[in-house]
Parts: C-alpha cells; sequence; structure tokens
C-alpha cells in the first residue's frame, strides 16, 4: 500500500490542498478548493504510521461510514472522500470559527453567557441521536460553532451508527473515548447508550462553570474507573454563587448510572432554558466533597458491575424518553374533553415511563394591535390560568421535574403549541378537539392546523359526538 | 446501477413472485439469480421459466446444487432433498433441463464476483457460516465484492486492509456502505426457503454507483405454497419447515 502524503499544492480527485490548518495525533486537516464548489472546505486525512495501523484505519473507516449518513445544521456537510488506494481522505465544507476549545480555556465562565452554548450543544446531540448515532467522544475540541450559533459536531472516529456494523467493538478491547470526559459504562466497554453523550455533556458543563475538570485529568485506566464510586465534587463547592438548578442539571447528567441520568438530550435543553422548572433535588444543595463512608458504600457497590443496562437502540432510547406536549384548554365547557386528555396522558405514561410532560394553555389574544386588557389583568389572567393547569394535572405522578407547565399567548394558538414544540424538541403532541361546530368549519380548527403542520407524531383526543350517536339510534 | 441479487428460489412460487413485485419499485437495472431455482418447492417449472425470461431480458444467473442435481445422482443430499429433487425431474422438461445444465458457476464483472456457494470452489458447495469459511473466499479472489447464497441465512463479512475478517450482524433495510478499505462479502439469503426463522423472502439489492448494499426481507403467502407442497405429496417437514422459516 504505497499511500501518497498530503502537502500544500497537491491534487486529488479535483480537490486542491492549500495550507496544513491542524496537525492532530491521528490526522491532517488542511484547506482544499475545488473548481466545481465555492463553500470553503477542509480535508481531514488520517496519519497512516508505516505498515499497518489498525486504529487510526477502523477510526477513519468508522468516519467514512457515519459522516455521509448524516444530515442538518448540527454535521458538517461531507463534499468528498477518498480510500487508502491513493490517499484517504474526508473532505467536509469548513466550519469557520474554531472549536469551543478556546471558550473552555476561558472558563469558569459567567452563567449569562453558557446557558444559550450549552443548551446549543444538548441541541446538536439530541439531533444526531435523531438519526440513530451516538457520538462517544464528545469534548470542546469536538464542537463548533456556525456563524448563525449552532453547534456543529465532529470528529466521529469513535462513533456507533445503529444501523451500521460496529467496526470498532470489533477492533478494540480497551476502552475508548477522551478519558475526563467518557462515562462509566464506557469504561466498561459499553457501546450502545445514547446516555453516555449526556454525561460527556454533563462533565462539560461542570468544566464549563468551575474551570476544572469533574476528575482532573487521569491517565490510567485505573483512574478513569473511579469515577463508577468517586463522585466529583459538587460545582457549587468551587463557585459558591452558582444556582442550585445548574448544580442540578450536572450532576443529574453525571450520574453514574444511565437510568439515573437525564434520559435525552432534548430533555437537558429543555431544563437549561427553562431554569425555574427545574426541580431540585439532594443533588442540587451538595456543598461538600463525597464523605469517605460514603465513598467507600458506594465503591463496595460499584466495584464488581460489569456493565449497565443498555437500550436496545438508540431509537428506543429516543422513543422511551421523549418529551410529551401536551396542550390544555382549559375554558369551562371543555371540562370532559380535557378530562379525556388527562386520561390519554396517563395512559400514554404506561407505555413511555420515561417521557417528560409539558402541559401548556394558550392565552388567546386579540389578532390585531395590542390587547385591551390592563397589565394587572393580564397578569392575573396568567396566574390563573397557571393554577388551572396545575389543578388539571393533579394525578399526573411523575417523579423529579419530568412535569412542567407553560402558559403561552398568541393571536394564533395553533402557531404558538407548534412553535413551542419545536422549541422543547417534543417527540409527541397530545391534544383535544373541541368538537363540529359551524364557526370551526369556516375558520378551522385549532388541533387540525397543529396535526397538519406539526414536526412530530400529534394524537388529538375527542369526545363521542354526542349529535351522531343520537342520529346512529334513530336509524 | 442497481442489482438485485436473488438466490436460492427452491422452486416457491409465492416468495419469488413477492420478491419481482417488490424489486420492481425499486429501481433496479439488473437481477441477478445466484443458483438453486428448483428443489424443496413445488414449482419448478414456472420458477425456470421466470428465471429463462429475466435472462432473455438481461439478468445473469448462476448454478446451485439443486440445479445441478436434477438429473445427477448426489450422495451429499438428505433424503427429503433427494425425494424432491426426482419429483422435480419427473416434471421438467428438456429444455428445463438444458436450461440449469447450461447455467455458469461463476460470474465476474470488475470488482464484482457472484457465486452460489463458496468462492474458494464453487463446484464443492461449501457453506459459508463462519469468518474462517468466509476468510476462504476471500483468499481466492481479488474482487472487492463477493456475493453468495446456499446458507439461505443473511450474513455479511469484511476483510480490512491487514486481511483479517470480520462478521457484522445484518441490519435488513437499511443501505449499508461497502467503504473501499475494505473488501466485502455477503451471503444474501434465500427468496424461497428462509433458514433464520422469519418466513419471508429474504433478497439484497446492491447500488453499484453509491456502493451500498441493502438486505431486504418480504412477506409471502407461505400458506399458499405449503398447501401445494402438501397436495403435490413432498415430505411434510418441508412444509411445516417453510412455515416456520426454520
Amino acid at each position: 500500500m504505497a499511500l501518497i502524503r498530503p502537502e500544500p499544492g497537491l491534487e486529488i480527485d479535483g480537490f486542491t490542498l492549500g495550507g496544513q490548518l491542524h496537525k492532530g495525533g491521528f490526522a491532517t486537516i488542511w484547506e482544499v478548493t475545488h473548481p466545481l464548489y465555492r463553500t470553503p472546505m477542509v480535508m481531514k486525512v488520517p496519519t497512516i504510521l508505516d505498515g499497518y495501523d489498525g486504529p487510526t484505519i477502523v477510526g477513519f473507516e468508522v468516519e467514512q461510514m457515519i459522516m455521509p449518513r448524516l444530515t442538518g445544521p448540527h454535521v458538517p456537510r461531507v463534499m468528498g472522500e477518498g480510500d487508502f488506494s491513493r490517499m484517504p481522505y474526508i473532505v467536509t465544507e469548513k466550519i469557520p470559527g474554531g472549536s469551543l476549545h478556546r471558550l473552555f480555556r476561558a472558563a469558569p465562565l459567567p452563567l449569562s453567557e453558557l446557558i444559550e452554548t450549552a443548551a446549543r450543544m444538548a441541541a446538536a446531540i439530541h439531533d444526531i441521536h435523531r438519526q440513530h448515532v451516538i457520538h462517544l467522544d464528545l469534548k470542546p475540541d469536538n464542537f463548533l460553532q456556525r456563524p448563525g450559533g449552532e453547534m456543529v459536531l465532529i470528529d466521529f472516529g469513535l462513533s456507533r451508527h445503529d444501523h451500521l456494523p460496529d467496526l470498532l467493538a470489533e477492533e478494540f478491547t480497551i476502552p475508548m473515548g477522551t478519558f475526563p470526559y467518557i462515562a462509566p459504562e464506557q469504561f466498561l466497554r459499553q457501546r450502545g447508550d445514547p446516555r453516555s453523550d449526556l454525561y460527556a455533556l454533563g462533565a462539560m458543563l461542570y468544566q464549563l462553570v468551575t474551570g476544572k475538570l469533574p476528575f482532573g485529568e487521569p491517565e490510567t485506566l485505573a483512574q478513569v474507573r473511579q469515577r463508577l464510586w468517586r463522585d466529583p465534587l459538587p460545582p457549587r463547592a468551587l463557585r459558591p454563587d452558582l444556582p442550585e438548578w445548574f448544580q442540578e442539571i450536572i450532576l443529574r447528567a453525571m450520574e453514574v448510572d444511565p437510568a439515573r441520568r437525564y434520559q435525552s438530550a432534548a430533555q437537558i435543553a429543555f431544563d437549561l432554558t427553562h431554569p425555574l422548572q427545574v426541580r431540585l433535588t439532594e443533588r442540587a444543595h451538595r456543598m461538600a466533597p463525597q464523605g469517605a463512608l460514603a465513598r467507600f458504600r458506594k465503591w463496595r457497590a460499584m466495584r464488581k458491575v460489569k456493565s449497565f443496562a443498555a437500550p436496545a437502540s438508540v431509537a428506543a432510547q429516543m422513543e422511551r424518553a421523549p418529551i410529551l406536549l401536551v396542550a390544555v384548554d382549559l375554558a369551562p365547557e371543555m371540562e370532559p374533553l380535557a378530562q379525556a386528555l388527562f386520561l390519554a396522558v396517563k395512559r400514554m405514561l404506561v407505555i413511555q415511563p420515561d417521557a417528560r410532560v409539558a402541559c401548556v394553555n394558550v392565552i388567546k389574544t386579540a389578532r390585531i394591535g395590542i390587547d385591551q386588557t390592563t397589565d394587572d389583568e393580564g397578569n392575573h389572567l396568567h396566574v390563573s390560568r397557571l393554577v388551572g393547569l396545575k389543578a388539571w394535572a393533579e394525578g399526573i405522578e411523575l417523579t423529579d421535574d419530568r412535569l412542567t407547565y407553560t402558559v403561552l399567548e398568541g393571536s394564533d394558538p395553533a402557531a404558538v403549541i407548534l412553535d413551542h414544540a419545536e422549541v422543547v424538541r417534543a417527540g409527541h403532541i397530545l391534544m383535544g378537539a373541541r368538537g363540529h361546530s359551524t364557526t370551526r368549519r369556516y375558520l378551522g380548527s385549532v388541533s387540525a392546523k397543529v396535526v397538519a403542520e406539526a414536526h412530530c407524531s400529534v394524537t388529538v383526543i375527542r369526545l363521542p359526538d354526542q349529535h351522531r350517536e343520537a342520529e346512529g339510534e334513530s336509524a | 446501477m442497481r442489482l438485485a441479487l436473488l438466490s436460492d428460489i427452491h422452486a416457491n412460487q409465492e416468495a419469488f413472485e413477492a420478491v419481482l413485485a417488490d424489486l420492481s419499485q425499486r429501481g433496479i437495472d439488473r437481477i441477478a439469480v445466484l443458483g438453486d431455482i428448483v428443489g424443496y418447492g413445488p414449482d419448478p417449472q414456472w420458477c425456470i421459466e421466470t428465471v429463462e425470461d429475466l435472462v432473455a431480458g438481461g439478468a445473469w444467473c448462476l448454478r446451485g446444487n439443486h440445479d445441478r442435481a436434477v438429473g445427477v445422482p448426489d450422495g451429499a443430499f438428505n433424503t427429503n432433498a433427494r425425494r424432491v429433487i426426482d419429483w422435480t425431474v419427473n416434471r421438467l422438461s428438456k429444455r428445463h433441463k438444458l436450461f440449469l445444465s447450461d447455467l455458469p458457476l461463476v460470474i465476474e464483472d470488475g470488482d464484482l464476483m457472484l457465486v452460489h456457494a463458496s468462492a474458494n470452489d464453487p463446484a464443492d458447495w461449501i457453506y459459508v457460516t463462519s469468518e474462517a469459511r468466509a476468510l476462504g473466499s476471500f483468499s481466492v479472489t481479488k474482487a472487492r465484492l463477493i456475493f453468495c447464497g446456499h446458507v439461505h441465512r443473511p450474513q455479511l463479512y469484511s476483510a480490512d486492509l491487514g486481511g483479517r475478517v470480520a462478521g457484522h450482524p445484518v441490519i435488513f433495510g437499511q443501505p449499508l456502505p461497502l467503504i473501499r478499505s475494505r473488501r466485502w462479502l455477503g451471503v444474501i439469503g434465500s427468496v424461497g426457503q428462509p433458514r433464520d426463522g422469519v418466513a419471508q423472502a429474504g433478497y439484497a439489492i446492491l447500488d453499484r454507483d453509491r456502493n451500498e448494499l441493502t438486505f431486504r426481507r418480504v412477506g409471502y403467502d407461505v400458506t399458499t405454497t405449503a398447501k401445494k407442497m402438501r397436495a403435490a405429496g413432498l415430505p411434510e417437514a418441508l412444509a411445516a419447515r417453510l412455515m416456520k422459516g426454520e
């Protein structure tokens, strides 16, 4: 195998190499141009040692399999690829601006500066999980940011795609990943759990708010293994002004058992953007380091653990832990419908026990101009709707912070519901249909519009039509 | 160029029809039948004539061990298989038999090699069922893509640049990139007598431009096929097996 070595000016498959942008341990990154493409592009060329270099080759193969299958703003677009017959490479669009590495160097950061970044990181992770991919090597260097703000994930050399052969599982017997960020189950060589990426996100958030890595920089596998029983120092011990809710998010994302973590990246994004709704647990209040006795007990419990329960697939995990957006109509005449909706939500939670329920109610405002109601009245309406929502949800028993309430406003209730579903990345919308009336026939129904335009599944609850039943009986 | 890979039709008209209907909606440019048109099943004439028509239209077709066994004593066959072959022989015309005996054992086209059983000795009907057996195929040819049938259970193997062979789980309905740093061997399952516990016809599509392989399964009217087998007096065990896909 005589491979061409990359150098400035080299031409391959129409691409011309410019300057070298980066030289890492396993690959070099080059600026490239192509007469047919105007997009700025980069070429990644794995550095193959002389002779047979298994790990680098497999990492490159994995990337070459996975990257062209990913789409959307959170991954770089693949423009070309080459194989080992001449020179292995992947050309992608160039994301200007560098990685988050610099931002992390500036840590600790003020909360106001990092919440949006953190939510965008979670959104990017959610997007690749939606596409059946677990990254498994998330770290600051692997997040780039588009000028529009969207985070872009790179370096899929250790990743896993549910629908493709896992070449790495067949290749390696030692844990793979970047030690400061890898999840305990990755240490145990499990490669099938999207919640591993949530652990890495938790470790990165820890670093952003404290300026320190939760477990320092372990150099040996024995040191990495300690995270199975060692709790990181609570972030608030390093930074007392950090709000409890933020510590709750970090420590929950970093739970040792994946089952006790957040169950999807969308759920983390939701909490980051709804801080008042984060329900605080013991995790939020921790200030002192883990005591010796507690650590000993945890060590005894964990030292023989060989694996954690993992989902059957990424998709199975995503379906188990969706955000259910429930749009509740609180009008008095709609009480029976609201009751039916309540029962539907309860049933849904039986089959999706890890789901999170976001209850919303929409205050319809006048279409033209500013509403005539005074501020006082407006506020009053808002509060009474919130109280109404909570009363409606009484009896939906969800642990932690998995039940939230939001009152929204807008002239077009369907549009408001649809927008909110996008914001919270709802996996499913449940709502009632008010039934048949002449007005609705002409003006269109809210549920019909939501069904027609939503990007996720929508379940519409309808009460049996009394009128039609009566007709049926007389016939 | 999209190539449909079909193997081990085994005189199962219902399964064959279901596969042809499925692939007719998937932009197929050429069909390759990797052998064993007859044997086990109740409709050998219809299946041979249909393959003949496909070949006339440009399809490739290979010879399998059951196709060869028509009229040739073969000690390797078990009693039930032999009984069906003897039953089949009496139903085939001279033309049918000539068609089967004229089929090649191997087809090579560019970086592609097609064979009924193992590439390292196509006439020895070796079952490719393990990494070690797959290695045998990889070692006799330079072809980057090797596809075979014979085993009735879909499987996938790759040989990396160092020549090491790894087996991979088969995932149905998802295009698999056959990355060029490896060589690939696909055992594409059986149209007419699946044996992986799923009573559905199996075949695969190779997209040579996109360099992707998709394993597919198609439901078919297995009850009718089993009924025909019983009506024809073929061994009950074979009908029962077909119903379970075992």
